[in-house]
């Protein structure tokens, strides 16, 4: 059961890991980055979920679960957003965030 | 478990039922009579409506993580009423020529989206909950990005996708400190398990965030605007309306049912964030020149005013939401029902393109100043009595504060929804938008809506058999 590893080193990977998407996802000005940055963040909860369920809560699997859910989920909405990006390169011929700015204020 | 037990789920079995159905109109239908299928679909949803509100017997499916109770069938049967509304106003626009190769495609997303809220409305347990909020999430994008030669809509589709996604993660981080703390993800098993921790408080704190994007609250409101210029007039209607009412019924049922350990504390972060919505959404809403953009920030300010029902944490808090979103859907859905008529015919979306809307258009100005005056509250229209059970149940609690603040803020929305009566009525214009006359659909659902406002306004039983059903979540 206890394989050395300490829960809370997942905890801080999975705190990094998320704190790296949110920055990401602020500052970044390519789609497909600022995408990748939000992947970022629900990869972190599916390690919290796993590290909680695997250290805390061996006898149930809800966590792991969740976090099969959770990736399936995120790929649905990636092909979205990649859909919808696509149609931007077509619209907007580029997919910077900065240069599709139709609506202000 | 028998087959019987399945009704118990009939909501969503129906709506599955009818958007494959509405497939199948669409494979094997006369490909030179696509524009049947908006028939088929009004008159199936109708019948889903209809069938919504026969009495069944409450219970719980799937070990407890799907439950029904006659509390959450009613907000089902709220929400399918607006979407049959939406429904029926998008007739008219789906008719039109660029329309006609993607007439389906728009019921069956706006009835995947629903079905997820239903889902949602129903979950007894956070795998439920968040399988409902994605279902009711990513089809939302899709249709704000339907009209593929558009660029506002593609940016719209983009901003609502990305913010969604980035919300649904940092509601999920949320969770994960709620399981890491009590071990289950189960609404009444964490209700019992939480202590008041501090990781449980900013795992709520998350939680709330997430939620709030969501609703549009005030910080987290700044994709709301852009996303319901940019998405087609209906399109719109559905999101600010429907998707937004959803999101409240289980942000409230959430609360209500494993949150109230902590409610010292979901009691401050509401009370600073109602102040700001209402305050801000209200601010903002003043110097908007697209009517869109108008009722998005009317829509946020809105939400400031629910969120005074939910803090007092009551029996009677409960009521006065589900009231108040019955009459917010019947008012929104007039006004924008009256924008998306003149957007279809004439293409005018702006607040100086409806000066003098009165001498050529004088029924559709009248059910946009009902509309209006619903939403600012005055009586004797149902809004009124909507925001008078919010605050009462505020005040019930003691925040005789906040209520002096939404009060202040009540007079500032009167001001802009003025703004847009006195464009219609007073103002003169060289070119008024010239007469003409809506089709049948759009006709008869601004008749309803019309009914719906002065009828939950006057019919007092309305409100006795929501209170009397909020006894438990």
């Amino acid at each position: 059961m206890n394989t050395g590893i300490p829960l809370q080193y997942f905890l801080i990977l999975a705190a990094i890991m998320f704190f790296v998407g949110i920055y990401g996802f602020l500052t970044r000005r390519n789609l497909i980055t600022i995408l990748m940055s939000v992947e970022l963040i629900l990869n972190s909860v599916n390690i919290n979920f796993l590290a909680f369920n695997r250290y805390l809560f061996p006898h149930k699997m809800e966590g792991l679960f969740f976090s099969l859910f959770v990736i399936g989920v995120a790929a649905a909405e990636a092909a979205v957003a990649i859909a919808i990006i696509i149609n931007i390169y077509r619209r907007f011929a580029t997919i910077n965030v900065e240069d599709v700015n139709e609506m202000k204020y | 478990m028998s087959l019987a037990n399945f009704l118990v789920m009939r909501h969503e079995l129906l709506l599955t039922a009818a958007a494959l159905l509405v497939l199948m109109g669409e494979i094997f239908g006369d490909p030179l009579k696509k524009r049947s299928v908006n028939l088929l679909t009004v008159v199936l949803f109708s019948a889903v409506t209809i069938i919504g509100f026969l009495p069944s017997p409450p219970g719980s499916l799937f070990g407890g993580m799907y439950i029904a109770t006659e509390m959450r069938l009613l907000m089902k049967n709220i929400l399918n009423i607006g979407a049959l509304l939406v429904i029926i106003q998008s007739v008219s626009w789906l008719s039109k020529d660029e329309n006609s190769g993607k007439i389906s495609e728009y019921y069956i997303l706006l009835i995947s989206t629903l079905i997820g809220m239903n889902f949602m409305i129903s979950a007894g347990h956070f795998l439920m909950f968040y399988l409902g909020l994605e279902l009711a999430t990513i089809p939302a994008a899709a249709l704000a990005a339907y009209d593929r030669y558009s660029n506002k809509s593609a940016e719209a589709g983009i901003k609502l996708i990305l913010l969604s996604a980035f919300s649904s993660g940092i509601l999920l981080y949320g969770l994960t400190m709620v399981y890491g703390t009590t071990g289950t993800l189960y609404f009444d098993e964490i209700s019992d398990l939480l202590v008041n921790g501090n990781l449980q408080v900013l795992g709520f704190i998350f939680f709330f965030a997430g939620m709030a994007f969501k609703i549009s609250i005030v910080p987290f409101h700044l994709w709301a605007a852009d996303v319901y210029e940019g998405a087609p007039v209906n399109i719109t209607s559905y999101l600010s309306v429907i998707s937004k009412g959803a999101a409240l019924f289980i942000f409230v049922i959430v609360l209500f049912s494993i949150f109230p350990v902590i409610i010292e504390s979901w009691q401050k972060t509401i009370y600073v964030t109602a102040v700001l919505t209402m305050t801000i959404g209200n601010l903002f809403a003043i110097r908007q020149q697209n009517l869109k953009r108008f009722l998005a920030f009317s829509s946020i300010s809105q939400a400031g005013y629910i969120l005074l029902g939910i803090i007092g944490g009551n029996q009677l808090g409960m009521a006065s939401v589900v009231y108040y979103l019955v009459v917010y859907i019947f008012s929104n859905l007039a006004a924008f029902g009256v924008v998306a008529a003149i957007s279809n015919v004439k293409g005018k979306e702006s607040i100086e393109e409806y000066n003098g809307l009165y001498q050529t258009n004088p029924g559709l100005s009248l059910v946009m100043l009902l509309a209006l005056f619903s939403l600012a509250g005055i009586p004797p229209f149902a809004g009124f009595f909507g925001k008078f059970f919010l605050f009462t149940a505020a005040a019930q609690k003691g925040f005789y504060l906040l209520v002096l603040i939404a009060l202040l803020n009540t007079i500032i929305s009167l001001y802009y929804y003025l703004l847009v009566v006195k464009a219609m009525f007073i103002n003169k214009s060289e070119a008024p938008i010239e007469k003409f006359r809506s089709d049948f659909p759009t006709r008869f659902a601004l008749g309803i809506c019309v009914a719906g406002i002065v009828i939950t306004g006057f019919a007092s039983i309305i409100f006795e058999v929501i209170k009397d059903m909020s006894y438990g979540i």
